[in-house]
């Protein structure tokens, strides 16, 4: 029985929280969130050429050829420090479907420039103002020529390709465009985390590249999702216990009425429900990590698993969070908002809790947990 | 990662297996079974299989071999326990004297005690129970009131214990009682252990909001007690007292009863509005969460395990155990219960119903015992994420002049 990461495995996050702590990337967060720059390119570089683009790229391809155990303690601790890069649409979306599914010629093109840097990927599927599904999509795609728009993508702006979910005349297809290409035109979208830009793209006529074949685009697209959804739930966690230390913190330190607040059973009950949370989704997300690790026929259930209690570990921590702060947490000035943005992205990038928990359901009525 | 036993671990469970085997059937559903102890029949077989066990060595595995335990380590218990309740084999009437009391019994009593009490403890032929509780002292069990005053080689115990389980079918008990109440609250205490059969005991069952009794409230009257039966020195009565209490924690885990797949399978097939229950949005949503909890127990209990398996500490993620089982096994319970609509009020003969009706009636004493729901918050505010208590009225003063309100 071992449920636990290795010490190789701890060290590693041990150095990357270290690296993060170092470059200030709360700090970073916050600039990028008030000058709307979308993403830090400085914090982006350093993180390349630390080798974590390629952590579970082949060596053949150039990469570090390490397990996805070694990309959990990283995510955990980029979503710790709120690292405004996009580092969960192009490693966890976009380097693992070429990766599971690309051609030969494809990783041969790709991954190599995806460890250095030089390629930036991230995923584009939705087109309205509801949840994308394999009925809805209208982008076309004929012979590999799409049409159409996407939007709410995250980190269009410094990507250079897109996974893009189509339609073609057999099904859905899951297509790779090189976002260079002059039918592509990407736009700003506002959002509720600038931190994190995220646009729309247009894209007219762009040629682009299938990954599989015509017909099962979307099964590819739920399985990449699958996995991706424990990737996304590690950095759930890490601002999870982000905003938990904040609220424990401030409560030590904030005196109301002759003392601590955190002295008040209210506060901490509060404090405790949080920990609670966490403590279930960390856990659920040990588990998930070790079916994302081995392949296992149980990733669909674990990762949904891991992603329901981990979204609703960050929004009751982060919501919290601010609750304890009292009106400091409500203010500009204080980090507690930034957790709160980042908690709502992050639940939202990969479909909402409600989607999630309806893929959970699902995920047991086919494998009839009794 | 993984999920395999080590070598060791691997040829223990072999062999806890092999012995279950040989003397046990395994369960055939994982319906709980009736406890109902005051049930002669259910009494005898269960001190029959812990005979049994006690024999073959596998009673007590943890403790040393003079008390007929065979030395085993925390990770050799789990794997037993785990293997154990695969079987249909009687269980909870010893859980409180080999959890609680037993541990106390092993650092506090005498030698000569600990050869006397701790062998036929283990063997089932005597049970034990733990006095502690008070009408006035529940979650604040250290505000208990119940008197002992020193006579000669003895002492008189006059007072009221409550919510002992087992009272009335147990050989001995530990207790805790007031030997001064001129002292401050914690330093007036005293810790006892004595013969239930003693002149001046009186027991009587509570009926609870389930129709069953467990519990009893216990009367002493002028109940003598040796002074050798004393644990700890006079005035440490709340030192022993946190020694069972953490492990009370520790013993009272998940709430059993119906879980999430009792209500899946319940709603895979009950009716609601033409339609089988499972197709209602609201349904799936709670479902999705019961099972997110359920799993993320389990794994926490994994990492616990892995911890333990590595010869580790674990850190303090199993606090949260019994305040998210008892409070799914309330929600749980009502959303079956529901389901029926106006129905939902009848008694029938249908498990299923059977066992929301049951979880629901139920639910409310599993957030209460072993540590509310309240109180658990607070400890895992304070020991866990490292809060500062609340200021207290009970400090620093003679536990007489502590404000008691009407109690």
């Amino acid at each position: 029985m071992n449920l636990d990461f290795s010490d190789d495995q701890k060290f590693l996050q041990e150095e990357a929280r270290k690296f993060l702590e170092k470059e200030n990337s709360l700090l970073r967060n916050r600039k990028v969130l008030e000058n709307q720059s979308h993403f830090d390119q400085e914090l982006w570089t350093k993180i390349v050429m630390l080798g974590w683009t390629g952590i579970r790229i082949p060596e053949e391809y150039d990469g570090l050829g390490l397990g996805h155990l070694e990309l959990c303690v990283i995510a955990e601790e980029l979503g710790r420090f709120l690292a405004p890069v996009p580092f969960s649409s192009s490693v966890y979306l976009f380097t693992e479907a070429i990766i599971k599914y690309g051609s030969e010629e494809m990783k041969k093109d790709l991954l190599p420039r995806l460890v250095s840097g030089d390629v930036i990927g991230t995923l584009a599927v939705t087109e309205d103002l509801f949840a994308p599904s394999k009925d809805n999509i209208k982008l076309s795609c004929e012979s590999g020529k799409i049409n159409g728009k996407k939007i709410a993508v995250p980190d269009a702006s410094i990507a250079t390709h897109a996974l893009v979910v189509a339609k073609s005349e057999k099904g859905i297809c899951l297509q790779v465009a090189d976002l260079s290409h002059e039918g592509v035109s990407i736009e700003h979208q506002e959002n509720i985390d600038e931190s994190r830009g995220h646009f729309s793209i247009t894209f007219d006529g762009v040629d682009t590249q299938a990954i599989g074949d015509e017909i099962s685009g979307w099964d590819i697209y739920e399985s990449i999702i699958n996995q991706a959804a424990v990737l996304f739930s590690y950095e759930q966690i890490g601002g999870s216990q982000a905003s938990l230390d904040m609220a424990v913190n401030y409560a030590k330190e904030r005196y109301a009425f002759g003392r601590p607040i955190g002295s008040y059973q209210a506060i901490k009950h509060k404090l405790a429900d949080m920990y609670i949370a966490l403590t279930l989704a960390k856990s659920n997300c040990y588990y998930a990590a070790w079916a994302l690790s081995t392949d296992s026929a149980d990733l669909p259930s674990a990762s949904a698993t891991a992603r329901v209690s981990a979204i609703k570990a960050y929004q009751l921590c982060s919501q919290e969070n601010i609750q304890t702060h009292g009106g400091n947490g409500f203010t500009w000035e204080y980090d507690c908002h930034m957790f709160y943005r980042r908690s709502k992205l992050l639940s939202l990038n990969l479909g909402s809790l409600s989607n999630w928990r309806e893929k959970l359901v699902t995920s047991l009525e086919q494998s009839n947990i009794n | 990662m993984d999920f395999n036993d080590t070598k060791e671990e691997a040829k223990f469970r072999k062999k806890c297996r092999d012995w279950l085997e040989k003397n046990a059937t395994y369960k055939e559903d994982s319906t709980p079974q009736n406890d109902d102890f005051a049930n002669k029949d259910k009494m005898k077989a269960a001190k029959a299989w812990q005979k049994k066990k006690y024999d073959a060595g596998w009673a007590m595995l943890h403790w040393p071999k003079e008390y007929g335990g065979i030395g085993a380590s925390s990770m050799e218990r789990i794997i037993w326990a785990n293997e154990e309740a695969k079987f249909d084999v009687p269980k909870g009437i010893f859980e409180i004297g080999l959890g609680m009391c037993g541990p106390v019994m092993m650092e506090y009593a005498s030698e000569e005690q600990k050869e006397r009490y701790l062998p036929p403890m283990a063997e089932g032929k005597e049970i034990w129970c733990q006095l502690f509780s008070e009408p006035s002292a529940g979650s604040d069990v250290a505000g208990l009131r119940s008197k002992a005053v020193q006579k000669g080689d003895k002492w008189i115990i006059n007072g009221q214990k409550v919510w002992t389980s087992g009272a009335h079918f147990s050989d001995y008990g530990i207790l805790v009682v007031r030997h001064d109440p001129d002292l401050e609250k914690h330093k007036g205490m005293t810790f006892f252990f004595v013969d239930m059969k003693s002149p001046g005991i009186e027991v009587k069952p509570i009926k609870q909001i389930t129709g069953g009794s467990s519990f009893n409230e216990v009367y002493f009257t002028d109940v003598e007690i040796p002074d050798s039966q004393r644990l700890g020195e006079i005035g440490d009565g709340w030192k022993v007292a946190i020694t069972t209490l953490m492990n009370e924690r520790l013993a009272v885990g998940d709430a059993g009863g119906a879980d999430v797949e009792d209500a899946f399978r319940w709603a895979k097939t009950q009716d609601n509005l033409g339609e089988p229950l499972l197709n209602n949005k609201a349904a799936r949503e709670s479902i999705a969460d019961w099972y997110c909890e359920k799993s993320g127990l389990k794994n926490t209990k994994l990492r616990t395990m892995s911890a333990l398996s590595r010869g580790d500490t674990p850190g303090p993620e199993a606090s949260i155990t019994k305040i998210v089982s008892a409070g799914k096994l309330q929600n749980i319970g009502n959303f079956g219960i529901d389901s029926l609509d106006m129905a939902g009020m009848l008694r029938t003969d249908n498990n299923d119903v059977k066992g929301f009706q049951n979880a629901w009636l139920g639910a409310p004493g599993m957030r209460i015992a072993g540590g509310t729901d309240e109180i658990l918050r607070n400890i895992i505010a304070e020991r866990v994420l490292g809060l500062p208590q609340d200021p207290r009225a009970d400090k620093g003063v003679a536990f007489k002049d502590i404000p008691s309100g009407n109690s």
